[in-house]
């Protein structure tokens, strides 16, 4: 780790000021991820602006029926909020399944969409990577790469997308709120993160000189037909290997709506809208699971180690949509067999 | 959760708790770098980024800038520092016969190649990150089939080395009605003990006191000595608890004698914590093996033939080798038996012990093998075990003092419901889930080495016992007060242990499950010794009264033990720290093993294919039992150990640079709490005096033995996918 200052910001625009007004500075909230970073020798901030406290930890319900989560809301609280527990149960279900406890307690909202791939090279600072050195090549298409993306790559960059919880908000469609020199905007969940192209040290649309202050979920929260299912090697603690966040509408068996996100195996939380709205009007049915999952994946390619994600991300999309028809979701604290 | 301690039943001890546990849990308990030393300086290590090649040249000018900065050591200022570093296995010290600084040749990847020494943990840190090195490197081998590694029969390379075989093998292969012929991986592991590898020095005048996490204070104290050119008297090692192990600290490593040379240099005490990532090329691991089994049996389930022949990864220069067909030659009765090992040289660092170094990999391909065989006859795998039982080994018809192995199957069985099992793979389901039903034999060598303790009991009716044994999470404390108190009529509370640091009377290394058997014996005849001072020979007889009505304050005594058959000298040779462990298949008239039987239940997700253990069930026989309690609690660990090593654990290697690529918890995975959900640990009563006279086998080990197989077999039950290479993912259930 090299040295750094530290500063503390009274508010949001401070915050905004400093940041913009050091470009080797970086943000501290829950200090999950960047602390790692740094001891990794991966990242080296000359300047730590810790945000831990300010007044961005509320979680409130909007004038349209929908909720507006502070960036500094710890991930634990977050999922076991009564009312995201009841409205928005697919992110809460997310949220459990990441990381550890003591993890989720740390981490805050706006750092978990701001967390850094977990690929294998990214992290060993001997070992060429696009996103962590630009230019330098790409260890991973030809090396270890079980963890890698199968969606979205470039020959830059096969890294994926950690997060748990972005997968349920991209499902959930849900708005960024960030502040800059500017002023504050908002940005659409699907165009925060992005694809690698050429650029895969860039993970977001967030300008370097922008705080993320908010979450806002729309009203729509698919409550009674969802559900997230993880496939990872081990039950806690682990990182997916694919992930899967599926949403219904049904009116009786008919499919009115569906939505489905999955983590693991891109970039971003991966959605295909096209495919999605192939469901709706469908039976709600293994048959109709089976072909939108087929079209999601149609493009799909794997690396190698990771060739199984294709198959596995298919049976998963199936297992995930009948889950979510049944109104059968996925514990995420029993990890009991039932 | 919490339960019951578990009965003492037969010839068992009493569940005392850990004396440790408390200590343990409110952080009472000081591990090696917790030891308070006056104003020290902190090391961080520079490591190789290349696995085969040189040095080009060192650049320490951003480096030597940080603030704080003592002192930097490379191979330019250091390289005539450390004299010598032979080999454990060949009877020396060392875990590799690598000495970084030396020179500029990088034998593996992340050698150490610089260390650097500041005020601050910090600032020793940062500048590791500024040192600047160029290297001109070589393709390296990484493993089995690259190009480059070098193959060599084990027998050609170490003298001791036997390849155990009896019989005519090919012919009986050849003729065998029922045959099995297959080839099984084990994946590279390391330890991962949770307490770092640390080292703390500190000189006064020209002695030396080393805070070091060790199995082994005396092997370190000697071997310490001898890199560094000085007398094993100017060397203290203390020690006092070892957050971990597993046989990574075994063995010295390079980084002792390089903190003893940067504490010189800089005048003062010097703390070294490598980090997680560190861990994985600065210490021991173990090795991928590739197998070959072939076993033949008559249409009614007897086995006629078995090869067992074994690839084992080792570094460039040394010859480390672990050879489980040492063991599994001699597991059943079969008249015709070949083996051979062999070892392949890579630019890898040197492997070394971990946890039933030659067992758990080999046992995997045995008990699997087996299971194969089993499938091949279609008998139950418990009865064509019980078909090729047999109390003596075959190669050489030496007889088993003990072996309970069927009780423990019969047990195990019972308790795990094995009678309810559809032998036809993928027969069982449970809604989405396939079930699968596995077993497994377990074993584990019974070895002792010589030892020596001091025990005093004093007229107040404390009793304190010392030697320089080992607290590696065994429960040594604890087992070896209750044979002490046991043994004079003392209470449990009325005694005190202290163990870990070389100024106590000498042990041997805390390695092959040998601590309570070889200590425990010494520390019964050094009371047996008092008792006889005082003259109560009645083992009930009151020896604190006896030794106020003689008017004593206290009475102390010095006890030497030797195994049966060790050769006179072992005393000398355990006291320069080179007692070497005997017993086992070493022996010229017996053979001495700890058995067990183990029962897995996995679901394999019939779409996704997630497999997960609900169900672990051990039955273990291994003589007395000296604490019921930690004695359950090491099978636990074992058991969870062996799931672990078939489902989760294994170290990735980049085979274009030989370099390990998921060296920390996240990526290197070990089981969580979730993943471990009914266990149950049956202890089946035994007695055996031909061991040693107190009648203990060594359990350390022996509970992650055969695990991974019977994961396997309960996999394939499942699924009717035979899984030979570890670990199993779901990928390889997925097509």
């Amino acid at each position: 780790m090299i040295n750094f200052q530290y500063s503390r910001p009274g508010d949001i625009a401070d915050a905004v000021r400093q940041i913009a007004a050091d470009p080797r500075a970086k943000f501290i909230a829950g200090g999950t991820n960047i602390l790692d970073l740094m001891k990794y020798d991966v990242e080296r901030p000359a300047h730590l602006i810790d945000i831990s406290r300010l007044p961005l930890t509320g979680v409130e319900e909007t004038a349209s029926g929908g909720m507006r989560i502070g960036a500094l809301v710890p991930n634990s609280d977050l999922s076991y909020h009564p009312l995201i527990e009841a409205r928005y149960p697919i992110l809460a279900s997310a949220i459990r399944a990441g990381a550890s406890q003591q993890l989720r307690n740390m981490a805050s909202t706006g750092g978990n969409l701001l967390q850094r791939t977990r690929c294998l090279y990214f992290y060993d600072v001997a070992t060429p990577c696009n996103k962590r050195a630009p230019g330098s090549g790409c260890s991973a298409i030809d090396g270890i790469n079980r963890q890698n993306a199968i969606l979205g790559t470039s020959d830059a960059c096969i890294a994926t997308h950690p997060s748990d919880m972005c997968v349920a908000l991209a499902v959930l469609e849900a708005k960024v709120h960030v502040a800059g020199p500017a002023g504050e905007r908002v940005i659409a969940f699907e165009d925060f993160h992005r694809l690698p192209g050429k650029t895969p040290e860039r993970d977001t649309n967030l300008a370097p000189n922008e705080i993320i202050t908010a979450i806002e979920l729309p009203a729509r929260g698919f409550a009674k037909n969802y559900t997230y299912i993880k496939i990872r090697d081990r039950h806690s603690y682990a990182f997916a290997l694919v992930s899967v966040a599926a949403a219904l509408e049904l009116e009786g068996k008919t499919i009115k709506e569906a939505r489905l996100a999955l983590g693991g195996v891109a970039h971003k939380p991966w959605r295909n809208k096209e495919v999605e709205a192939t469901l709706n009007g469908q039976p709600a049915t293994r048959e109709s699971f089976r072909s939108a999952a087929d079209a999601l994946l149609r493009d799909a390619k794997g690396f190698g180690h990771n060739d199984f994600k294709v198959e596995l991300a298919r049976r998963a999309v199936v297992r995930a949509l009948t889950q979510a028809a049944q109104g059968t979701p996925q514990s995420q604290s029993n990890k009991k067999i039932v | 959760m919490s339960v019951e301690a578990p009965a003492a039943t037969g010839n068992m001890g009493e569940p005392h708790p850990r004396f440790d546990a408390r200590l343990k849990v409110t952080g009472g308990a000081r591990y090696a770098s917790d030891m308070p030393v006056d104003n020290p300086a902190y090391a961080y290590l520079v490591t190789s980024a290349i696995a085969r090649g040189r040095i080009v040249s060192i650049n320490l000018g951003e480096a030597q800038n940080v603030p704080g900065v003592l002192h930097i050591m490379t191979h330019e200022n250091t390289s005539k520092d450390v004299k010598d570093s032979k080999l454990f296995s060949d009877g020396g010290f060392s875990g590799t016969s690598i000495i970084p600084l030396q020179s500029d040749k990088v034998w593996h990847d992340g050698q150490i190649v610089a260390v650097v020494v500041a005020e601050t943990y910090e600032a020793a840190r940062e500048a590791g990150y500024r040192v600047k090195i160029e290297y001109e490197a070589e393709q390296p081998s990484a493993t089995f089939e690259s190009n480059g590694v070098q193959v060599q029969a084990a027998a050609d390379v170490k003298k001791t080395h036997e390849d155990p075989k009896v019989g005519d093998f090919d012919g009986a292969f050849a003729s065998a009605e029922v045959k099995v012929d297959a080839t099984y991986f084990t994946p590279t592991q390391h330890h991962n003990p949770i307490e770092l590898f640390t080292t703390t020095c500190a000189w006064a005048g020209d002695k030396l006191t080393v805070y070091e996490p060790s199995q082994t204070m005396y092997g370190m104290k000697n071997g310490i000595a001898s890199q560094l050119g000085i007398e094993p008297e100017q060397v203290r090692v203390v020690s006092n608890f070892v957050g971990g192990a597993f046989g990574s600290k075994g063995s010295l490593t390079p980084r002792t004698a390089l903190t003893a040379i940067a504490a010189r240099r800089v005048g003062r005490p010097v703390k070294l914590v490598a980090t997680r990532q560190q861990g994985f090329t600065i210490a021991t691991y173990r090795a991928e093996t590739k197998q070959r089994v072939r076993l033949g049996a008559s249409r009614d389930g007897k086995l006629t033939a078995l090869s067992h022949e074994g690839w084992e990864v080792t570094s460039r220069p040394d010859n480390y080798m672990v050879a489980g067909t040492d063991a599994t030659t001699r597991m059943y009765d079969v008249a015709n038996v070949q083996s051979k090992v062999s070892i392949v040289h890579a630019d890898r660092n040197t492997p070394g012990f971990m946890r039933s170094p030659p067992e758990l990999p080999y046992m995997f391909g045995l008990e699997s093998a087996i299971d194969e065989l089993a499938y091949a006859l279609d008998i139950d795998p418990i009865e064509l075990r019980r078909k090729n039982d047999t109390m003596k080994e075959p190669i050489k018809g030496l007889p088993y003092t003990s072996r309970s192995v069927m009780q423990c199957f019969d047990e195990g069985a019972k308790s795990f419901g094995w009678s309810k099992r559809e032998p036809k793979p993928g027969s069982m389901r449970d809604g989405d889930w396939l079930v699968g039903l596995g077993c497994a034999m377990s074993c584990y060598p019974t070895q002792m080495a010589p030892s020596s303790a001091r025990v005093r009991l004093s007229q107040n009716g404390e009793l304190r016992v010392e030697t320089a044994s080992h607290e590696i999470g065994n429960g040594a404390y604890t087992v070896i007060g209750q044979i002490a108190a046991e043994r004079l009529g003392v209470p449990y509370e009325k005694v005190s242990v202290v163990l870990g640091d070389s100024d106590y009377p000498a042990a041997p290394v805390s390695g092959g499950s040998i601590t309570t058997a070889s200590v425990c014996n010494c520390v019964a005849e050094a009371c047996d010794a008092i008792r006889a001072e005082l003259g109560i020979n009645d083992p009930k007889g009151d020896v604190l009264a006896a030794l106020k009505s003689r008017g004593r304050g206290a009475i102390e005594r010095y006890a030497e033990w030797t195994p049966k058959g060790v050769p006179d000298g072992a005393l000398a040779k355990l006291y320069s720290g080179q007692a070497m462990p005997t017993g086992g298949t070493k022996d010229k008239e017996r053979i001495m093993f700890a058995f067990g039987a183990e029962f897995i239940e996995v679901r394999v997700h019939q779409r996704t294919r997630e497999i997960r253990v609900p169900r672990i069930v051990g039955a273990f026989a291994a003589g007395r039992i000296v604490n019921p309690r930690t004695a359950r609690s090491q099978l636990m660990g074992g058991l969870i150990w062996g799931v672990s090593s078939a489902l989760h654990e294994a170290t990735e290697i980049d085979k274009r640079a030989a370099r390990y690529v998921n060296k920390d918890l996240a990526e290197y995975l070990v089981p969580v709490n979730a993943d471990i959900d009914q266990l149950e640990v049956f202890m089946i009563p035994e007695e055996d005096h031909e061991v040693n006279p107190l009648g203990i086998k060594g359990i350390g080990e022996l509970g992650n033995v055969g695990t991974n197989a019977a994961v396997a077999n309960a996999v394939y039950h499942a699924t009717g996918k035979r899984i030979r290479d570890l670990p199993i993912r779901l990928e390889t259930l997925l097509a």
